[in-house]
Order: structure tokens, then C-alpha cells, then sequence
């Protein structure tokens, strides 16, 4: 095992892909010699050279559209979106092309491709750099999409989602880059499609979304000193979603608390408190709670911009209502 | 360029097929046959003839909402494509795309995509599969002159020719985008202009001069293919139909369309080998009447076609 920070973690599994099959390559905006504005592609043009990263000019539809089309003839193309919001300029690409062309040609063709970008705020970066907008997408088929929070979860995912028949929107928050964690020195795969207990607990289900998770564990920490013992569900995997992991620990906590960064009104956790009612209605004792992001465009301010984004205290508070505890 | 009689002779028959294809295709939709809507390309069918008619069976081709005579050209079976604008089992898509997305990887065909430009970005993508796997194919795009107002088109050309992608853009200038006349939307004439801002050749055809596409079409393939990079190539054309069945063209004059009709690309063919003496009124006709008999077949194929099972309906989400 080895510490490493997320960004190398991704950074490494990217590289076991491309040294794996040639058919696998890169593209994106400013991934060649500048290694990505996050770093995530360091190192990697110097060692594969500009064909199987390729750096693009600053053109998401084309971006997107061109990984659509070389997946449709046995590419395996994993393209960068620099920010998720850039992707509405992909838009009809992402969920109007590739989300479809499977389905309506009739399964003729397969797009293993990787759309990765990355979403979240709390760095100052403002209204159009800070949104996570994963419930844009989590309501189209035919597209997988993964939220990992670790540095463990990234590699093995990232490599997964490679090789997947695809397509998979890989959604990272960069506030996450720079955390640390352990991957072993073997290769390792993730399947899509699970969940995992990131924390065992007897007393309410914490389902949680990417960088949510951290603060889902902080605010459980919280908990146990007041005697609440909180499990802590990383959902990992948006579609295909793990709902009997969920269910399974709602059905023994008999409470549940989705927390994600995004907007609180149609963010993913409508859907998850939904399917929770529908499946464990018989063993709720409160109604499915929802954190979500303020419903403001991402401010700059640190004093504004510190409200939007759930935070551990935020979490403690929703839970400890769950619960009958109130202030 | 040289021409070969025989070529040339498939060209017409495919003209023709298209002809009657599309011809076919309103009579069953005005008899209720077919649902939603049909665009057809009758008018057209010299662009689809001579562009696809350069192109190796490997190679690959995208389209448009108006690509039956694309598909046509292409190889794509009658009875497949008749089958998919009514919705059946048979059709090339299992009825799941219809009239609009029809895709048939037989025969390289990688969709005809229904949203404007929407197809020009998954073009380039084919050209960069196409590089990336070293496949030695060239990808072949059809746009019309209203997508070259899209963003998308901008991206997609502009990447193509940055990478040097073994694509060839063919845009059909038919002079109007659904309703509204191209000379209102843009101030140029000439849309092959535009591919100086991509660094790239902008080639004008005479899209109803079935030789002249055919000539310049190819002349892009070979340069795509040698790995110089794309072309855009602007065929001048009109569709003498609505932009779907049941327009009432508000915004063009019978006079103009007669003008155009006058134009006809399989007359002017027709006229041609004619004038060759390497064609008959009689072997015309049997070639009309050829045609003809297989749009038929295609269409009774069709309408004895089953609906897709029910059942199907969730296959291949994923």
C-alpha cells in the first residue's frame, strides 16, 4: 500500500489504461505539455506522445462529439472536460448523441468512451465554475455515470470505467484532488454500479455524494459524541446505482439522510429519497432527508459562497432532526 | 476526370432509385402509412449519388434528418430503409430510429442524425477513430447550408482540419434551413468560403451535376485519405419538395422551384449519356421501370413488415 493524493491516484490509473491498449488515448483542453489545469494528465504526453493525448482546442461539442464518433469504430477515447459547467456546451453531444445513438441504432454500436470533468465549489472559482450538475445527466439513459471520493475509489473506477462498454460520464470535484489516501501496489479494479459503507453505524443512513462523503464522515464523528451512530454510504455510483446497498441499511438504521453538493430541489437525492420510500417504507421512522447545495448560482464570496455547500455542521443538524432531536 | 460509361450508368440507376424512392415514400405518408413526419430529398439525389459513389464500402458516411437518399447511395438495402420510416422489425434500426436516425454499420452508415449539425462532431470523431486505429477509411459527412450556422459546425470543422482528419464535409446548400431562405441568415454567398477560416479547401460543386460531385467528391476522399486533411465542399442544389411533407413553402415561389425542377440532375445525366450515344429512350425507361419494381418491392416488404416486439422496448438502453 501507498499514500497518494487523488489526482495521482487518477493520474496513475489513467496510465495503467494507456499502457494497457493502445487503443485507449486522451483528449482534452490544455492536457498535453501543461499536464491538465489540475494536473491529471502530468507526465503523460512526455511518455505516449501527442496521439494518445491529445490536446484540443477549446471546443466542448467537438471534444465530445469526436470522442463519440471514435468510440462508435473501436477507439477508446477518454476526453476532459475542464469544468462540468462547460459541458452545457456539449450538451446535445453528451445527452442528445451519445446518450441515445446506442438505443436508437438498435445496439449496433457500442461508445466505450470516458467523458471525465470535474465539479464542486468552495475555491472561490464563482457562479459558472462551481456547479455540480450530475442530475442534468442522471436523468438520461443510456448514460453510467460515477461520483468516486477517494483516492482508492478514483483509480480503481477510473480503470473500470475504461474498459467498460460505456458510456460513462466520470464525475470528479476538484476540492477533492488534493486529498490523500492508500492504494495498493497491485492492479485493482472497481465494478460501476456499487455502493460501498464507507462507515458502519446503527442509527441512520448517511448516502452520500462525492465530496459530501468527507464531510458525511466528519459530521458523523459529530454524531457519535452525541451518542447517534451514523452509517455512512458512499454512493460511488449514480447509474447503475446500488439501491439495495442502501436499502439494506435503511431497512437496519430505519432512518436516511441523502447529502450531496448539488442544488437540494431535483438534485439526485429527490430520486434516492424516492426510491428509499418506495423500497423501505415499512421501516422508516422519519421521512428521507435531503441536504443539498443553497439554490443560488455558486457566489465568490467566501462569506456568501460558504452557505452554499453543505457542510459537516449542516449534516449534524438534519440528522440530529431525523432523529427527534431538536434545537 | 475520366469517367467510366459504366460508372456512369450506375449513377443514373441510383438517381433514379432515390427518385422513385422518395417519390414512394410521400405517397405512402399522404395515405397515412407513416408516422410523425418525412423529409424528403427528391431534387437532391445527384449530391448523395456522386459523394457516396466516391467512397469505398469501408468507408464510413453520417447524414442528416434528410438521408434516405444518402443511405440510398450508400448501399443501405430499400427494403430496410422503407421498413425503419414505417417503424418495423425489418427496418434497419428495428423501427427504434425511423425516418431520421438511421443507422447501418453494414454498410458504414453511422447515423443520420436528427438534430441540426448534431452529426458534424461525431464526423469528425469517425475521422479520428479512423487515425487514431489507423483503419486507412476516410469518414463522409453530409450537413446542410442551416447547420453551418450551428456552433457545432465551427468546432467540428475547425478540429477536423487542426488534426488533419481524413474527413470530407459536404455540405448541400439547397438555399433554405426548414422555412427560412438562407440569403436571410448569413451574408455570403458562397458557405465553401468559410473554409479559409479552418485553413482548409472550400470546393463548390454543381450538386445537380451528378459528374461534377462525383469528380469533386472524390478528388477530397483521395486528399483525406493520403492524410492531408478535410475538405468542405458546397454543392449547390434544391429540394423540390417542403422541407417535410405537408410544408406549404411560405417562403419560396412555384417559379423558382419550376427554374430548379428545369435543373433536374437525373435529366441532365440522362441528357448527357443521350448526347453520348450511350443511352437510349427505351433502356431509360427500363431503367425507370427497374427502379420503380424494387421501390415497390421495398414498400409491400414494409407494410407486411411486423411492428417491433414490445417487449424490445428496453434493449439496449445500455
Amino acid at each position: 500500500m501507498r499514500t497518494v493524493t487523488y489526482i495521482e491516484a487518477l493520474r496513475e490509473g489513467l496510465e495503467e489504461e494507456l499502457r494497457r491498449d493502445e487503443r485507449v488515448f486522451l483528449l482534452g483542453e490544455d492536457i498535453g505539455p501543461h499536464g491538465g489545469v489540475f494536473g491529471a494528465t502530468r507526465g503523460l504526453l512526455a511518455k505516449y506522445g501527442p496521439t494518445r493525448v491529445r490536446q484540443t482546442p477549446i471546443s466542448e461539442a467537438a471534444i465530445v462529439g469526436a470522442a463519440c464518433g471514435a468510440s462508435m469504430i473501436g477507439a477508446i477515447p477518454v476526453a476532459e472536460i475542464m469544468y462540468f459547467d462547460h459541458i452545457a456546451v456539449a450538451m446535445d453531444q453528451v445527452a442528445g448523441e451519445i446518450a441515445k445513438i446506442r438505443y436508437m441504432s438498435n445496439g449496433q454500436v457500442r461508445l466505450p468512451l470516458v467523458i471525465r470533468t470535474q465539479g464542486g465549489g468552495g475555491r472561490g472559482k464563482g457562479p459558472q465554475h462551481s456547479s455540480s450538475i450530475e442530475a442534468w445527466f442522471f436523468h438520461c439513459p443510456g448514460l453510467k455515470i460515477v461520483m468516486p471520493a477517494t483516492p482508492y475509489d478514483v483509480k480503481g473506477l477510473i480503470k473500470t470505467a475504461i474498459r467498460d462498454d460505456g458510456p460513462v460520464l466520470f464525475l470528479e470535484n476538484a476540492i477533492l484532488y488534493n486529498t490523500k489516501g492508500e492504494v495498493p501496489d497491485e492492479e485493482y479494479l472497481i465494478p460501476l454500479g456499487r455502493a460501498e459503507i464507507k462507515r458502519q453505524g446503527t442509527d441512520l443512513t448517511i448516502v452520500a455524494v462525492s465530496a459530501m462523503v468527507l464531510r458525511a464522515l466528519d459530521a458523523a464523528q459529530e454524531l457519535e459524541k452525541m451518542g447517534i451512530s451514523a452509517e455512512v454510504i458512499d454512493v460511488r455510483s449514480l447509474i447503475p446505482l446500488d439501491i439495495e446497498c442502501i436499502v439494506e441499511s435503511v431497512k437496519k438504521t430505519s432512518r436516511a439522510l441523502v447529502v450531496h453538493e448539488a442544488w437540494r430541489r431535483g438534485g439526485v437525492g429527490a430520486e434516492l429519497a424516492a426510491q428509499i420510500t418506495e423500497r423501505a417504507f415499512d421501516y422508516l421512522d422519519a421521512p428521507v432527508g435531503r441536504v443539498g447545495g443553497l439554490e443560488v448560482p455558486s457566489p465568490y464570496a467566501e462569506s456568501l459562497e460558504r452557505q452554499v455547500i453543505p457542510n459537516p455542521a449542516a449534516i449534524v443538524k438534519q440528522a440530529k432532526e431525523l432523529c427527534n432531536i431538536f434545537e | 476526370m475520366k469517367i467510366a460509361k459504366e460508372l456512369k450508368f450506375q449513377f443514373l440507376k441510383t438517381m433514379v432509385t432515390i427518385r422513385c424512392f422518395e417519390e414512394k415514400a410521400k405517397e405512402l405518408y399522404l395515405a397515412g402509412k407513416i408516422r410523425g413526419t418525412v423529409h424528403l430529398s427528391t431534387g437532391m439525389e445527384a449530391v448523395a449519388t456522386g459523394a457516396c459513389s466516391s467512397l469505398n464500402p469501408d468507408d464510413y458516411m453520417n447524414s442528416t434528418h434528410r438521408g434516405h437518399g444518402h443511405c440510398i447511395a450508400k448501399g443501405v438495402g430499400l427494403r430496410e430503409i422503407m421498413a425503419e420510416i414505417m417503424g418495423r422489425a425489418t427496418g434497419v434500426c428495428q423501427g427504434r430510429g425511423g425516418t431520421m436516425h438511421m443507422f447501418d454499420v453494414a454498410h458504414g452508415v453511422m447515423g443520420t442524425i436528427g438534430i441540426v449539425g448534431g452529426g458534424i462532431p461525431i464526423a469528425t470523431g469517425l475521422g479520428l477513430g479512423i487515425q487514431q486505429l489507423g483503419l486507412g477509411r476516410v469518414a463522409l459527412c453530409f450537413l446542410g447550408d442551416g447547420a453551418s450556422n450551428e456552433g457545432a459546425f465551427h468546432e467540428a470543422v475547425n478540429l477536423g482540419a487542426v488534426w488533419r482528419l481524413p474527413v470530407v464535409y459536404v455540405l448541400e446548400n439547397n438555399l433554405v434551413g426548414d422555412t427560412t431562405p438562407l440569403r436571410e441568415v448569413v451574408l455570403i454567398d458562397d458557405l465553401a468560403d468559410r473554409a479559409k477560416s479552418y485553413g482548409i479547401p472550400g470546393v463548390i460543386a454543381d450538386g445537380n451535376d451528378v459528374l461534377d460531385v462525383y469528380a469533386k467528391v472524390s478528388a477530397a476522399v483521395r486528399r483525406a485519405r493520403s492524410g492531408d486533411g478535410p475538405t468542405l465542399i458546397e454543392c449547390k442544389t434544391y429540394r423540390w419538395e417542403g422541407h417535410q411533407i405537408g410544408d406549404p413553402c411560405v417562403y419560396r415561389t412555384k417559379e423558382e422551384v419550376e427554374q430548379w425542377k428545369k435543373k433536374c440532375p437525373i435529366k441532365r445525366l440522362k441528357t448527357h449519356l443521350m448526347r453520348e450515344k450511350l443511352l437510349t429512350e427505351k433502356r431509360y425507361e427500363a431503367i425507370v421501370a427497374a427502379s420503380q419494381a424494387e421501390v415497390d418491392q421495398a414498400a409491400a416488404f414494409a407494410m407486411d413488415s411486423p411492428e417491433p416486439d414490445p417487449q424490445t422496448v428496453l434493449d439496449y438502453v445500455y
